[in-house]
């Protein structure tokens, strides 16, 4: 189990490692300078050479590329975020402070209503095979992912201020703040997400289900008389935990992508809405830390489904088997 | 007598067939047909309901959304299809190189395909956008770099399977070289699958472009643009509801039908569901 841990970690902070040489350096090869271009408001406004060359002394850009990303990385380590934010003035590290709860409990609630929906709705696909309950549920689950989330999340909207002359609360609160206000900020939303998300979790859950239960254990324990609800919850549901783990954390990026959107059109102070904020306003720090930090938590996640994976399933072991 | 087959099977992917080949159709010969000029400002007429004149209305400069639906395909679809084309070619080299070459090419491969997986295609092309500024070109780099690394693994998967078959060792021994081997030998087997998957990626794709058109972040105005016109829709949702909901119909049914389409396919090529013909 340590060897096998080990070697994920280690290969968790390679990539990582890549992960943020290629932010870094495709920020660096924007054909202006970065000074030049933040002065300039985009070739606006006209700026001295004493400015841009104090403002490049400030921001250690005559230093040597390597120098400069070890500084980055170095920031981006041990909490600062990357520095100041350009359009707002303030450290990263505040911003990332309030704006990570909020896509924090987009994401978890989520995660947990999916799980809570999926999973059963795949079991009942897969032991009701090729009945309506089936079809129901394939139909059901076919648009999530190819549909986008954004129209339909318009749609909503537009039906709910024409039917039920409602529309959600502007200003964010927490859950802790007003729960009724945080509820129907967020409830729109995470309907929205759980319906991209859970459409892969239900085909697979169901794929893996039926996959299960062609197996021979499953006619001994029928044969030994056990009944269909143990059979499917002891025994299949277990071995078919796998691939469901494994699509968890699969589409888990695709969930954040689509909080990039929702938090925008909902008005949802998260990180999501505070990139696409920055990539308007060109705010490059905010744009490099905000992505590097999302691909971090992408890659995490990945890596601990990937330890469920294995801790579940019944047949893995945590043995090296390189 | 495929086509009856398919007609009794299949019969949402015959649809989804046809309504590809007509907006397709549309796309392309978007200028002989008789439509309202999509670009030309008409502010007497802003924010006509859907009536004789304007199909599907007009939009706040008075343009009429039918003929910008139409003419806004034309630049999503290209990207779209271009980015995944890209994508698919590059991904599947890759794939087939590292399962054939193994190794340490290998290991260096798979790395950057996991980080490159890491990220979501939506924070990846904001992110490329960001960098290389609003185009097309940004646009289409940022899908192809998304797309990619989904297919070489799909393709290494398949490659490293097929490396193993009798055929392979083979084609060594009468002395092909690497490069014929990965071509002529493997690459047909490799091809099924990855088109199934790139097939539903254009679907993919088209949405990801017009949620950056959305975002202000895509292919930059006057050329109109499914996403684009989504925004506007957005910030008059209630004086001129036609303005999301036409856009909005349009691409849903062809990002679907390319889904769709793929899903079909796959039935199609496996040849374990093949009904004999």
């Amino acid at each position: 189990m340590n060897n096998y841990l080990l070697w994920r970690l280690s290969t968790l902070l390679f990539t990582m490692f890549l992960a943020s040489v290629a932010v870094f350096s495709i920020m660096r090869i924007l054909p202006g300078d970065i000074a030049a271009l933040t002065l300039s408001g985009g070739g606006e406004v006209a700026y001295s050479i004493e400015v841009w060359e104090a403002l490049r002394e400030e921001w250690g850009l005559n230093d040597s590329l390597i120098l400069q990303y070890g500084r980055w990385l170095w920031s981006m380590v041990n909490g600062d975020f990357g520095g100041q934010s350009l359009l707002y003035g303030q450290p990263i590290q505040t911003l990332v402070a309030r704006q990570l709860p909020v896509t924090l409990s987009l994401t978890l609630y989520t995660v947990a209503l999916s799980l809570l929906v999926s999973v059963p709705l795949g079991i009942l696909a897969a032991l009701k095979w090729n009945r309506w309950q089936d079809y129901m549920v394939r139909l059901a689950t076919l648009p999530g992912q190819a549909l986008p989330n954004f129209w339909i999340a318009l749609l909503l909207l537009l039906g709910l201020v024409f039917c039920f002359r409602w529309s959600p609360p502007i200003i964010y609160t927490h859950l802790w703040e007003n729960l009724w206000n945080h509820f129907q900020m967020l409830i729109l939303p995470v309907l929205l997400l759980t319906w991209g998300y859970s459409s892969h979790i239900v085909r697979v859950t169901r794929a893996s289900i039926l996959d299960t239960m062609q197996e021979d254990y499953i006619r001994t324990a029928r044969a030994k008389g056990l009944s269909e609800s143990q059979i499917t919850i002891k025994h299949a549901l277990r071995t078919a935990l796998a691939p469901i783990v494994t699509v968890l954390g699969l589409q888990f990026g695709v969930l954040l992508g689509g909080t990039l959107i929702l938090e925008y059109i909902f008005g949802l102070p998260g990180l999501g809405r505070g990139l696409i904020q920055a990539a308007l306003a060109r705010d490059y720090p905010v744009v490099q830390s905000f992505v590097t930090l999302l691909v971090f938590a992408i890659l995490s996640v990945n890596l601990i489904v990937d330890l469920i994976y294995r801790a579940v399933d019944p047949r893995t072991s945590f043995v090296d088997d390189k | 007598m495929k086509f009856k087959w398919l007609v009794r099977k299949k019969p949402l992917a015959l649809v989804c067939g046809a309504m590809l080949m007509i907006i397709l159709f549309l796309a392309i010969f978007a200028d002989l047909l008789p439509l309202q000029n999509p670009v030309a400002h008409n502010i007497p007429s802003q924010f006509e309901s859907p009536g004789h004149e304007f199909f599907f209305g007009t939009d706040n400069f008075g343009q009429d959304v039918f003929s910008r639906i139409i003419y806004g395909s034309r630049s999503s679809l290209y990207i779209a299809i271009t980015s995944v084309v890209l994508g698919t070619l590059l991904g599947t080299l890759v794939g087939m190189i590292s399962a054939y070459w193994g190794g340490w090419i290998d290991l260096v491969f798979q790395r950057v395909v996991d980080m490159l997986l890491g990220f979501p295609i939506l924070v990846l092309a904001v992110f490329i956008v960001v960098a290389l500024g609003p185009s097309a070109h940004a646009v289409m780099i940022a899908i192809a770099v998304a797309v990619m690394p989904q297919i070489a693994r799909l393709s290494r998967s398949r490659a490293l399977v097929v490396k193993e078959e009798t055929f392979i060792l083979a084609a060594r021994a009468t002395g092909a070289s690497p490069l014929r081997i990965v071509l002529r030998h493997i690459l047909p087997h490799t091809i099924s699958p990855v088109l199934v998957y790139a097939t539903g990626y254009v679907g993919t794709a088209l949405i990801a472009e017009s949620a950056l058109s959305f975002l202000h972040l895509g292919v930059p105005p006057p050329d109109p643009s499914w996403g684009a016109m989504l925004y506007d829709g957005w910030i008059y949702l209630e004086a001129a509801p036609w303005l999301t909901i036409f856009p909005g119909i349009a691409l849903s049914i062809t990002a679907f039908s390319f889904v769709f389409l793929g899903d079909a396919l796959r039935d199609v090529l496996d040849p374990r569901t093949r009904v004999h013909l």
